[in-house]
């Protein structure tokens, strides 16, 4: 025992499992030119979808913003001209945000939904109070990834 | 005494009692659509089914009458299975749309589905669907969420009076619709919202705008008119959203009037929320300390007698007292809470309606003396009507003939009727004499004549004759404003040597008067005073708010817990839902502000000093929530009655527009022009 001791096994065999690791497949990744894979389940920043003929699916029903834990969305919706139930104000402020998904869960039409962009950081706070433009704008630009990603998590839903 | 058991507990019940209602006495939960405490009994949605031993099939329990030796099972698998029939066929046809459906969150057909209903669906054919209907500016349809049962319909023909409402076509095709698509005019038209179990008939200025879950309720009174109808105000944020009735049977029972539900819009249009001073001919916003100065150092130069104060129609008894305290300071004997122009005896015993409101159910005789309750204390009206549909009430009316929802026999058009009555003349007479409570309802609408005291003499004389006996009491006031009691119980009238308010306003137009204060006093058009000073308090900015020289900002009902007195007699509190908007504060507040500029500092300091000083000097307000005590004593002087027939004091269009907030409220204008269209109709027709 005392032998082992004083030929410092134990730091021998670690730097043997260090060593060895030199002859194993690399796992870091050269970020942002390479990315790891993501989960269709992954909740990252927010969107709001729109139907394929343009028309916003978000019908106000304001079922997101009671379920969301974090008290981070505010809506405000009254008639459109049309006659429907259209939201006036869709804001998340992403700082209080604890990307729960509840939202997402919550909407009866997937309108709100977390897509696979995490890339989102901003200089200032402010930049990270969405409103329904930025939304919007963000289902219109996912709507591809988020759409195939809703498809491959339906049998499990 | 029927003794049946339900569920294996025995109970008795009175003898016409339905299944459903000894369930509810028992506390156990039976779910109903169709069925409604205030109205008759279709028994049509049948999601009342109950087990009766006996009984072959379920049976309808709201319809079934409690039998002697009745076995009543409300939770065996017969009924569960029953009532997951029933909720699949009235699902079958709905839309299932909750997410955009107002009524999502407070929905009977929702919260049933969930307790009563099948898990899942099994219907995949088509649903059918229903074209909505245009009812007027109140009610949005949607009549594919529609169920039948008949609530509505009954609600309209029961309840309102105003038969507009019925099912045309039958079984699959049948739809609710107005005879024939027209706007459902009924002032009550707006419990048709509370009334439907579901998303049916929608309130439609609230429409999409919030959602139950996220309106903190206060409740609170209205002031609209001088009923105090007990309601709920619902806000979010700092923003009023909807007004809904609030349980009292003394005074509303469960409904209210169409002004009370939607005037709130005008609260947040032509709001005061700044101070101001005239300068060079403008209004000025200016800093509150600088405009409390000016009222100062104005009515400091100015003699007492030559300051006139007017409270108006929506003041709390706080700061009416707090006012009274400010001119008792100063000596100003010139004030009076009748804006309306009323004269006559101030005694309470001559403005209350001592039969109470809930009293009207007693009556076996009502004689209406210039009154058009419909529209001057609209639950008023619905009493009546409900005391009449039991059959054996005689209504009369002295004055201008009008719909009142009911049938009544008009005695006559003017006071001289009234004496026809007093000789013993007539057949209402003798209705009357034959009649063990008789109520006689007259308007304080007729106290703004110039014949006022020998008018109440001659009221008080008919009421002694028939109306006032050793344990009835039917001598009833309706008054129009919600402040009015109250100021008179306080004594907001002139003291000694002062004008009352119509003659104040003549002699502001004649330059006799320098200063006039107006505390919410809009019924005073801004011509009529001439080129006093005038101040101006109150929360819109109505039209005397324009002519006034200094406009000091208060708050509206909705943002003063106050004191209030019905036309009762009954002392009743708002409270505060929502903050005033920007400098506007409460009004006993601005009251002591002004004291302290004139550096006679009143002795408030919080909300509670003044009640206490207010509930010690006045002991009849303390008692909240109840009926005050007032003493029958004579009242007016004999003299000779104009015999000009009584005008109707109130239309349905000034029924839309009777106070500043309804002035200011977009809805109640639409109302207004639906009211005007309808009649035009009429004369076209």
């Amino acid at each position: 025992m005392k032998l082992k001791h004083l030929f410092l096994f134990e730091i021998l065999r670690g730097l043997w499992l260090t060593f060895s690791y030199m002859f194993k497949r690399k796992v870091t990744l050269n970020y942002p030119y390479e990315k790891g894979p993501i989960s269709p389940r992954f909740r990252g920043e927010h969107a709001l979808r729109r139907y394929p003929n343009g028309e916003e699916r978000c019908i106000a029903c304001k079922l997101c913003e009671a379920i969301c834990p974090a008290q981070a969305i505010t809506i405000e919706a009254e008639p459109r001209p049309d006659g429907s139930r259209r939201t006036t104000r869709y804001d998340i402020d992403m700082t209080k945000c604890i990307y729960c998904g509840l939202c997402a869960e919550a909407c009866p039409v997937d309108a709100i939904v977390e897509g696979p962009n995490f890339e989102f950081s901003t200089l200032t706070r402010e930049e990270l109070y969405y409103t329904k433009e930025k939304l919007l704008a963000n289902g219109d630009r996912w709507e591809a990834q988020i759409a195939s990603n809703l498809a491959a998590d339906t049998p499990y839903r | 005494m029927p003794k049946l058991s339900i569920n294996g507990t025995e109970i008795d019940v009175a003898p016409g009692t339905s299944v459903l209602q000894a369930c509810e006495q028992l506390g156990i939960e039976v779910p109903r659509f169709c069925y409604h405490d205030r109205l008759s009994v279709p028994a049509n949605c049948r999601m009342c089914l109950v087990e009766i031993e006996k009984s072959p099939k379920p049976v309808a329990s709201c319809a079934m009458p409690c039998g002697e030796g009745m076995v009543v099972k409300t939770d065996s698998d017969t009924v569960k299975k029953a009532r997951h029939s029933v909720m699949e066929m009235l699902l079958i046809n709905h839309p299932l749309d909750c997410p955009i459906c107002d009524q999502g969150g407070e929905c009977d057909l929702q919260d049933q589905a969930v307790g009563y209903g099948f898990d899942r669906g099994r219907y995949t054919e088509a649903k059918r669907a229903v074209e909505d209907k245009d009812v007027g500016p109140l009610i949005k349809t949607v009549m594919t969420r529609c169920i039948h049962c008949t609530r509505c319909i009954r609600f309209i023909d029961e309840v309102a009076g105003t038969p507009v409402l019925g099912g045309i076509g039958r079984g699959e095709h049948m739809e609710i619709d107005t005879f024939i698509s027209q706007p459902i005019t009924s002032e009550m038209s707006g419990n048709l919202v509370d009334v439907c179990p579901v998303g049916a008939l929608t309130n439609k200025p609230y429409a999409f705008t919030a959602r139950p879950w996220e309106l903190t309720k206060t409740e609170s009174i209205d002031v609209m008119d001088a009923v105090g109808s007990h309601i709920r105000i619902d806000t979010r944020g700092n923003e009023v959203m909807r007004i809904l009735p609030r349980l009292n049977e003394d005074v509303n029972e469960e409904w209210i009037n169409d002004k009370t539900r939607y005037a709130l819009d005008g609260l947040k249009k032509k709001r005061l929320d700044a101070f101001y001073v005239r300068k060079g001919g403008q209004l000025q916003p200016v800093p509150w300390q600088e405009a409390l100065q000016v009222v100062a150092d104005k009515l400091k130069a100015t003699a007492p007698h030559k300051i006139g104060a007017l409270v108006g129609d929506m003041a709390d008894a706080e700061s009416m007292f707090v006012f009274k305290h400010l001119l008792d300071g100063m000596g100003v004997a010139n004030r009076d809470c009748r804006t309306n122009g009323a004269r006559g005896d101030v005694a309470l015993a001559a403005n209350v309606f001592h039969a109470g409101i809930a009293g009207i159910e007693q009556a076996d005789a009502l004689l209406l003396v210039g009154a058009n309750p419909r529209y001057e204390a609209t639950l008023i009206n619905t009493r009546i009507r409900k005391r009449w549909l039991q059959g054996t009430l005689q209504v009369g009316l002295i004055g201008k003939p009008v719909d009142l929802t009911y049938a009544y026999t008009h005695v006559g058009a003017s006071a001289a009727s009234m004496d026809e009555l007093l000789k013993g003349d007539g057949d209402f007479s003798q209705i009357l004499q034959k009649a063990a409570r008789p109520m006689l309802v007259v308007s304080a609408a007729l106290y703004a004549r110039p014949d006022a005291e020998a008018l109440q003499a001659k009221l008080y004389e008919l009421a002694q004759k028939y109306f006032v006996k050793p344990e009835w009491h039917g001598f009833n006031v309706i008054q129009q404003a919600a402040s009015r009691v109250g100021g008179l119980v306080l004594g907001f009238v002139p003291s000694a040597g002062g004008m009352p308010a119509h003659a104040m306003v003549m002699a502001a137009g004649d330059g006799a008067l320098d200063v006039v204060y107006a505390f919410g006093a809009d019924d005073i058009l801004p011509h009529q005073l001439g080129k006093a000073f005038v101040i101006y308090q109150g929360h819109h900015g109505d039209a005397l708010a324009a002519r006034a020289d200094v406009v000091l900002p208060g708050a509206a009902y909705t943002e003063k817990t106050g004191t209030y007195v019905n036309t009762e007699g009954r002392v009743q509190q708002t409270r505060r839902a929502a903050f005033p908007p920007g400098e506007a504060r409460e009004d006993w507040k601005i009251f002591v502000g002004i004291s302290h500029a004139l550096g006679q500092p009143l002795p408030f300091v919080t909300l509670a000093d003044v009640r206490t000083a207010m509930v010690t000097q006045y002991s009849a307000l303390s008692h909240v929530g109840e009926k005050m005590d007032v003493s029958w004593q004579a009242f007016g002087k004999a003299g000779p009655v104009d015999g000009a027939a009584f005008a109707n004091p109130m239309t349905a269009e000034q029924f839309y527009m009777s106070n500043s907030i309804c002035r200011a409220s977009p809805t109640m204008h639409e109302c207004v022009a639906m009211v005007r269209g309808e009649s035009q109709k009429k004369v076209a027709a």
